[in-house]
């Protein structure tokens, strides 16, 4: 049996301890470990964005990254996004991530297999850009694949995700 | 499809409705087949062949068998298995010779997916290489390495020759004759969900496969022939699936190997492929060689086509080999013309098999005669628009092969492009890039296609006492959103809110047979079910309302949830108090409505002559480009596509399909290539095979014209297939537009761009 390794993170806003190998990814902690399978697989060597998820607030692909590396860290998977939205703003419950939100209304998830690390990637994108333009949509959803949407409905839905976001905050008084 | 429909105004129909699975998808909640688990289940790896084309010499599984952790290994030496496949030309597990580097020599089940892995490397297994053939000109020679011993010539065995009108003589009297090969390479469906399977053995002997398939009830017989059992002791559950298009059409050997290897260790054994594999091992586009002749008068009337195609079939024979009859289809039928002559080679090789991709054979044709329509227009000094709408099919047009197109706006489609490809586009070509413009038009099945004995599909509608309606349908969800489109037509006939129909798709024990997904069948095939089924159970409905309500049934009607009575419409009672009303008194009954549609079309005969479908799909599309004459390099700055679709039941539905169909043209046109040496894959991963990317896209306009074709549900035709098909013509047009060179060969890499620029004019 391989060597075991304490580590202590946050996921998802709750605290999480285990004991895992040196070689455990990041994305083997969340869907294995955790069974938090939102999070999907789809080529293991970051060049597809599936498995996207949120490292104190940027966005990873966690199947390069292990999950020693994230120790002390606060993760947020697909699972977790609502809920941090609802910190960020003050909505609560049912209320979804505006972004998650946009891909709904605008028809952003076909299959729906890169839908989680689309949704955490823009996620991601507007906490660093709260008003990009769609050129900085596009080049930063670059490292995230889908087959079958051709990302235009992809790509509106994160625009009206921002404009949501920014007036969500601003009637709160929340200062980007 | 006869009897009375709703009418417009529709409530549900044409309006932008939430996809009934997408809160699962943008939430993380939905389970796809990689996340689920049955009780005790095992993981399974499959071993494959490191040589394209050998004898087994041996094959010793001991030490794979020792490792701690490992349940079991079979090898096509210590499994019962039959042939399968179209052709039955291989074994799951392959015995005496493997084919090519898909082959599967061994699996093991494992405790866990990494010791599974770990077993396959330590299985040993002794070849003796073969001598081996990777093209399928050089494997037409007499003394080329023969790849299957029953199949002389390594032909496979099917053919696909027709012939109408007079093809010389039109040849011979034509004013113009343009020619072209074109070569049309491997790319693949890569799905962002790999291909998996779960299978699980009852003490019955009764399997539980969870499948990533799209036919779930031919894989049912299949896979029961290949295990030597029968389809009713097969039950396939159909979860989540990350994309198919065309993938899941056939039996694959992974299927099987996770049943023989679930039956070996007694334990649910579960597979999923990684991208490597998926790539390795999952079905391609057929690549073909693709030579055809146009013959026109000088007015640019359309005389006569030939055409030869050569088609690479790799090792083993899948659904895909009958690509031809689509590329066949669209020769002969995709604009008038008289004399016609197709023929096909399919040809064993050493490479991979292919099997089904979206589109089907079609955009290899498209490719040909769009690409000749430009150059006849060239030659003969007429406009590129006019000369395709001169020789646009229309309404009442019976094909050559005897396709009857009925409802039809290919002209529209064509006028629709042409306005919107000019729209200004806000700024001038950058310094060394040129600029042009290239249009292409597509022909389709687009009412089902008939080939198989049934295009059939059965719906159940059932309505409960809490007002759920559920439609159960024979039609399988593949993320394209056939169950979305289902509810809203159910929805719409039986006058109830959308938010109260659910659909169950994904099991056949519990739904009614379809053949499958393909050939852009399901909104119009699956939709006439469910429509008939609504209104079968809305009929039941009525009868029963009619005694709660003391009106006569004739007098009644269903909208927003409730029964009324026409000519007081205040009169009225909520549907789910009816069905109450049918469960709880005296002399109750069930509201089941149930349907079986099967088109009224024909199979193609011997002479490849029959109307396959009951309506054709049509459509349009243009691209603007820049090409980069230094570098070869092209940048497409819109596309606009304009469909006829009948009627756009669910316009974001609609859209959707036309936008990713464009994404995959144009990676087929652009940037997509699955390279093969000598038999090995190349380029397995998305770092080198090139899926454009969200900032690769260019602007998509979209038009969907509606021709309301009588016999689709509301009037609606298929489009899955539509939007990917006349791309790569419409790009190699627009870049001939641009810099004046012909592309003869998918896809247009800025290398090719660039050696084709060079040639043209050595000393650019």
């Amino acid at each position: 049996m391989p060597e075991r390794y304490p580590l202590d993170l946050l996921v998802n806003g709750r605290h999480v301890r285990r004991e895992v190998p040196g070689s455990r990814t990041l994305l083997q902690l969340l869907r294995e470990d955790l069974r938090l399978t939102g999070t999907n697989l789809a080529c293991d060597t970051g060049d597809c964005g599936a498995c996207t998820v949120l490292v104190d607030g940027r966005p990873y692909t966690a199947c390069l990254v292990l999950a020693l590396d994230v120790e002390g860290r606060e993760v947020t998977t697909i699972e977790g996004l609502a809920g941090r939205w609802h910190a960020q703003s003050g909505a609560r419950p049912p209320e979804l991530h505006p972004v998650q939100q946009g891909f709904l209304e605008e028809g952003g998830a076909q299959c729906g297999f890169c839908t989680a690390g689309m949704v955490m990637a823009a996620a991601g994108l507007l906490e660093a850009t709260p008003s990009p333009t769609e050129a900085e949509i596009r080049a930063g959803l670059e490292g995230n694949l889908c087959r079958c949407t051709g990302y235009t409905k992809i790509v509106t839905g994160v625009a009206l995700a921002a404009e949501r976001m920014q007036a969500a905050l601003a009637a709160r008084g929340v200062r980007q | 499809m006869s009897g009375e429909t709703r009418t417009e105004p529709f409530k549900v129909i044409g309006t932008r409705v939430v996809k009934l699975d997408a809160l699962e998808k943008v939430t993380g909640a939905v389970r796809y087949l990689p996340d689920l688990e049955a009780p005790g289940m095992a993981w399974g790896k499959i071993l494959r062949t490191p040589v394209p084309h050998a004898r087994i010499r041996r094959i010793d599984t001991r030490k794979a068998e020792a490792l701690p952790g490992v349940l079991g290994v079979i090898t096509g030496y210590n499994v019962e298995q039959a042939p399968f496949g179209y052709a039955k030309d291989h074994l799951a597990l392959k015995r005496d010779v493997v084919r090519c580097i898909r082959d599967e020599v061994a699996a093991v089940a494992a405790e866990t997916e990494e010791i599974a892995a770990e077993a396959c490397r330590l299985v040993e297994v002794e070849y003796e290489e073969l001598p081996a053939v990777f093209d399928p000109v050089a494997a037409l020679a007499p003394d080329a390495p023969r790849i299957h011993p029953q199949f002389p010539g390594n032909l496979v065995n099917f053919s696909y020759k027709f012939e109408a009108g007079n093809v010389e003589r039109a040849f011979r009297e034509a004013d113009v004759v343009v020619e072209g090969t074109y070569r049309l390479n491997y790319v693949t469906t890569a799905c962002l969900g790999t291909m998996a399977a779960i299978a699980a053995w009852d003490p019955r002997g009764n399997l539980t496969m969870w499948s990533t398939t799209q036919i779930p009830f031919l894989y049912q017989r299949e896979l029961a022939d290949a295990l030597g059992t029968t389809g009713d002791r097969i039950r396939v559950i159909q979860p989540p699936v990350g994309g198919n298009f065309g993938r899941g059409l056939d039996l694959y050997p992974v299927d099987i190997i996770a049943a023989l290897l679930a039956r070996h260790v007694q334990r649910p054994v579960k597979i999923v492929f990684d991208r490597d594999e998926e790539f390795l091992a999952s079905p391609t586009r057929e690549p073909c060689s693709f030579t055809l002749r146009t013959a026109a008068r000088a007015d640019g009337i359309l005389l006569g086509r030939d055409a030869r195609v050569l088609i690479d079939n790799g090792a083993y024979v899948s659904w895909g080999s009958t690509t031809p009859y689509v590329m066949l289809t669209t020769v002969v039928g995709f604009y008038r013309c008289p004399n016609v002559r197709f023929d096909s080679t399919i040809v064993y090789t050493n490479n991979v098999y292919s099997g089904s991709m979206r589109g089907y054979g079609n955009l290899e044709s498209t490719f040909a005669i769009e690409a000749q329509m430009d150059d006849l227009a060239e030659t003969l000094g007429l406009d590129r628009l006019a000369i395709r709408k001169q020789n646009a099919n229309r309404p009442g047009d019976v094909t050559p092969q005897g396709l009857r197109i009925t409802s039809c706006a290919l002209e529209e489609c064509f006028d629709a492009v042409a306005r919107d490809i000019r729209k200004p586009i806000g700024r001038e070509p950058r310094p060394g890039w040129k600029r042009g413009i290239g249009y292409a038009g597509m022909f389709h099945v687009g009412g089902g296609a008939r080939v198989y004995r049934s295009d059939g599909c059965g719906a159940i509608v059932k309505l409960d006492d809490f007002g759920k309606v559920s439609l159960i349908t024979g039609a399988s969800e593949i993320g394209q959103g056939s169950e979305t489109v289902l509810a809203m037509i159910v929805a719409e006939e039986l006058g109830i809110p959308f938010e109260r129909v659910g659909v169950v798709n994904d099991d056949t024990a519990v739904k009614p047979w379809d053949v499958g997904v393909h050939a852009s069948r399901t909104t119009f095939i699956a939709g006439n079910a469910a429509l008939l089924a609504a209104r079968d159970v809305k009929g039941q409905l009525l009868t029963l309302a009619a005694r709660e309500i003391e009106e006569p049934v004739e007098e009644l009607d269903c909208e927003d949830g409730f029964v009324f009575v026409r000519r007081v419409p205040q009169r009225r009672i909520a549907y789910e108090k009816v069905v109450r009303a049918g469960h709880f008194r005296e002399g109750g009954r069930i509201l089941i409505g149930q349907a079986f549609y099967d088109p009224p079309t024909q199979m193609l005969d011997k002479e490849f002559r029959g109307n396959v479908s009951v309506t054709y799909a049509f459509a349009a599309q243009a691209a603007l480009v820049e090409v980069e004459e230094a570098t070869g390099r092209i940048e497409v700055l819109r596309v606009a596509s304009a469909h006829d679709v009948g009627r756009a039941l669910n316009p974001v539905g609609c859209e959707g399909q036309i936008e990713g169909g464009i994404h995959m043209g144009l990676g087929y046109a652009l940037t997509e290539e699955l390279k093969l040496d000598r038999g090995r894959v190349l380029n397995g991963g998305f770092l080198d095979y090139k899926l454009l990317t969200a900032a690769d896209m260019p602007e998509i306009l979209i038009t969907l014209i509606e021709t309301v074709d009588e016999a689709g549900p509301f009037g609606a035709k298929g489009l899955g297939e539509s939007g990917t098909i006349p791309i790569s013509a419409a790009v190699a047009n627009a870049v001939k537009d641009a810099v004046g060179v012909r592309m003869t060969e998918l896809p247009m890499t800025p290398e090719r761009v660039w050696r084709a620029l060079r040639r043209s004019s050595p000393d650019r």
